[in-house]
């Protein structure tokens, strides 16, 4: 077991991929010699040289697009889009070529492409530097969709990444890149397969499912609840696609109760989906309905006034309220 | 930045072809060597590459093109009698496509767009299979690793970008070769687009990566002066070749409808890619002499006399005006070509007929490469929906 953060974890499992996989070559805006804005890849262009780690033009459709044709070829390219907001420029690449190619050719041609995007907010940001956008993507078949919320599973879910043969957009809580953790590089254990949610706190009395930068507030909000003598359990989803319903549905009929936190806009997002799988599942066995506590339907307010958009420990708490209640 | 490193003797020439030495605005000179004539004309540096094309391959330009005009007939004709969705025309621009297609050495890997019948023709693709799209029963058709032609991509330039990429995939590849002492060809890539197409960012971003990694491609745009029904002067303010000035790398604008150009100018800039000078910029300018689809009606944007003067400087009638005044084929030879086309057009309609509907449940396989619970559950679904229907006929017998 050795302790490091996010980011360093995320550095460290893509040392391990480019050493294993001599076919594995990073592309992206400032990933060299500057080590990324986030510094996710300092290093690396140094152990590795600049042909295995590009800095690239600045041009995002560019990167997602030649990472595509870099696979096609054999390679597997690990694209960092510098910041959630900046992805748009490549979206047409990614839902309309990148998901779509595998299918295309009846399962000939595989684009085994992993996308880096450092998303959330929560740092006081500026405008197009704090969103998540996982539902735009999650909503694309052909994608994998999954983010780590600590240094052991972001260690070992980017090398999974790396090794699966279909595209992954692996989404990095920027908000955590300096969460420190244990990380065992010998063992894999549970992020054997980083598409299975992991029930991180067993609980009784009802379910908190989030991802990514919320899995530490949704724990602490479960904390808090056995003040007031409450059983919570906790879900950390890992993967937006596949979504482990089975997990998910296990918990409820445990619970009775469901709520799932996430950053990006309830509306529409990932929440509804598991709100409505879990009816159609579940039903019978809910106490009371599921509740959403996600952003408002609005874009990403500016940073002085983030904490009233960003679900919290309280607001988490307001919903097992609501739901506990019923 | 992509060096333009020439050939011995080729500076001058590309320094009139390729604006290399112009302003950007000013128009550019065009490589041509069969004019509409069916006179060979010369070049001071494509006349040698012209001079490699025996008789017996001029002959075959000439059956590649009225194969793949036969077809083009044959497939207007499906679609008008409601076999095929849409239709997608090449008349016009077989020089441009049989040309760059022979050109073309088989390790090399062909991004077509969605018109590019003839490049397929030439790289062995069945054009049955070519038709699947346009029938419905596919999204692409055929195996592109077969033939080193990729699916058509109807995103426009979108493929621009991934030819890049597997250009700079082969440049990486040829490193490692060159270290093992592999034997393996120099590979490049062609990657075609049209003058719409030119104005996509995708474009743009393309020609920045494969200059800025000297990538081993071939810009392929077919100038065929309609994006549907926008003229290309919207689309540029200069001819398209003189961008290439921009980025730092070679461009070329030649006779689309000259097949003994484009096969000349296509072939110096494939060796250029393959040996490492980076990429090249070639403009074929070409008309697209029907309409854009079968969905379009080119007589609400375009004149008629407009489509007369270009149907003078046709591909076909130039080739066949050369080799007849050569000697190089007889009467014999043109009715064995009428004879293939009809045998071709016979092929791909009672093969179109057979093309066979495929199940969902190859759409449910195909959409990940590794498993996905999702995909089980939905396709478990459907299997238990479509059986409930099964059984229901079973007790109404
Ligand atoms: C991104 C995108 N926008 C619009 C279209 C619809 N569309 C299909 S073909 C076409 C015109 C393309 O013209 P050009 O690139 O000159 O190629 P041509 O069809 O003339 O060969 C348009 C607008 C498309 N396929 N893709």
């Amino acid at each position: 077991m050795v302790t490091m953060t996010i980011a360093k974890a995320i550095n460290e499992g893509l040392r391990a991929s480019l050493t294993n996989n001599p076919k594995s070559l990073l592309m992206g805006e400032d990933i060299g010699h500057l080590g990324g804005v986030y510094r996710v890849t300092d290093g690396l262009i140094k152990e590795f040289g600049d042909e295995r780690v590009l800095d690239t033009p600045l041009a995002e459709s560019g990167i997602v697009g030649t990472a595509i044709g870099l696979a096609l070829r054999g390679y597997l390219p690990v694209c960092e889009i510098q910041f959630d907001g900046f992805v748009y420029p490549a979206f047409n690449q990614i839902t309309t070529q990148l998901a779509k190619i595998h299918a295309r050719s009846l399962g000939k041609l595989t684009v085994p492409v992993v996308i880096r995007i450092p998303y959330g907010g929560g740092i006081g940001s500026i405008e197009h530097h704090s969103e998540s956008p996982e539902a735009l993507f999650a909503h694309t078949a052909g994608l994998r969709i999954i983010s780590p919320s600590n240094a052991h599973d972001a260690y070992w879910m980017i090398q999974k990444a790396i090794e699966c043969q279909d595209p992954v957009i692996f989404f990095e809580p920027k908000r955590r890149y300096w969460l420190k953790g244990e990380v065992d590089v010998e063992n894999a254990g549970l992020s054997e397969d980083p598409f299975k949610a992991h029930v991180v706190r067993e609980g009784t009395d009802a379910t908190i499912v989030a991802y990514g930068p919320l899995v530490p507030v949704a724990l602490a909000a479960a904390n808090a609840a056995t003040e007031d003598g409450r059983s919570i359990e906790v879900i950390d989803l890992r993967s937006i696609s596949p979504l482990d319903f089975d997990t998910v549905e296990a918990s409820v009929k445990k619970t009775g109760r469901l709520i799932i936190a996430h950053e990006a806009p309830t509306f529409g997002g990932i929440g509804g989906e598991i709100a409505a799988r879990i009816s159609e599942r579940a039903f019978l066995h809910l106490e009371a309905p599921v509740i959403r506590v996600g952003g408002f339907h609005m874009p990403y307010p500016v940073a002085k006034v983030e904490e009233d958009y960003l679900p919290d420990i309280d607001k988490i708490l307001e919903a097992l309220d609501r739901s506990l209640a019923y | 930045m992509g060096s333009t490193q020439l050939p011995p003797g080729t500076e001058d020439t590309l320094a009139a072809t390729s604006a290399a030495a112009a302003a950007p605005g000013e128009p550019v000179e065009m490589v041509q060597l069969l004019g509409p004539d069916g006179k060979l004309g010369s070049d001071p540096v494509f006349s040698d590459y012209a001079k490699r094309i025996d008789p017996e391959k001029l002959r075959v330009f000439y059956t590649d093109m009225a194969r793949i005009r036969r077809f083009d007939q044959e497939a207007t004709a499906l679609q008008r009698q409601g076999e095929l969705a849409l239709w997608v025309p090449l008349t016009g621009q077989e020089a441009a496509q049989i040309g760059s297609g022979h050109a073309s050495q088989p390790q090399d890997y062909i991004f077509p767009t969605y018109r590019e019948h003839g490049v397929a023709l030439v790289r062995n693709v069945d054009l049955a299979e070519l038709l699947k799209q346009f029938r419905g029963v596919s999204n692409g058709g055929w195996d592109p690793r077969e033939n080193n032609f990729h699916l058509y991509t109807l995103v426009l330039a979108a493929q621009t970008l991934h030819a890049v990429g597997y250009a700079m995939g082969i440049q990486r590849d040829q490193k490692l070769a060159a270290a093992t002492d592999s034997t393996d060809p120099k590979a490049a890539v062609i990657a075609y687009f049209g003058d719409g197409a030119s104005s996509e960012g995708d474009v743009h971003e393309s020609m920045v990566f494969a200059a800025s990694y000297d990538a081993p491609v071939v810009f392929f745009c077919q100038n065929n002066h309609w994006a549907i029904s926008v003229p290309t002067e919207v689309q540029t303010k200069v001819p398209l070749a003189n961008r290439a000035k921009g980025y730092g790398f070679p461009g070329i604008r030649v006779d689309g409808n000259d097949v003994i150009a484009v096969h000349a100018v296509t072939e110096w800039a494939l060796e250029h890619a393959r040996e490492g000078r980076g990429p090249v910029l070639i403009e074929a300018y070409t008309y697209r002499v029907g309409a854009h689809t079968t969905a379009d009606d080119p007589t609400k944007y375009r004149e008629s006399a407009e489509e007369a003067a270009w149907r003078e400087k046709d591909p076909l009638d130039r080739l066949e005006s050369y080799l007849r005044a050569e000697g190089l084929a007889d009467e014999a030879f043109f009715d064995q070509v009428k004879a293939d086309g009809d045998e071709l057009a016979k092929y791909v309609r009672s093969t179109t007929h057979g093309l066979e509907v495929p199940d969902i449940r190859d759409a449910f396989a195909s959409v990940y490469a590794e498993q996905h619970p999702l995909i089980a559950e939905e396709l478990a679904w459907f299997e238990e929906y479509s059986a409930g229907f099964e059984s229901d006929e079973e007790t109404a017998h």
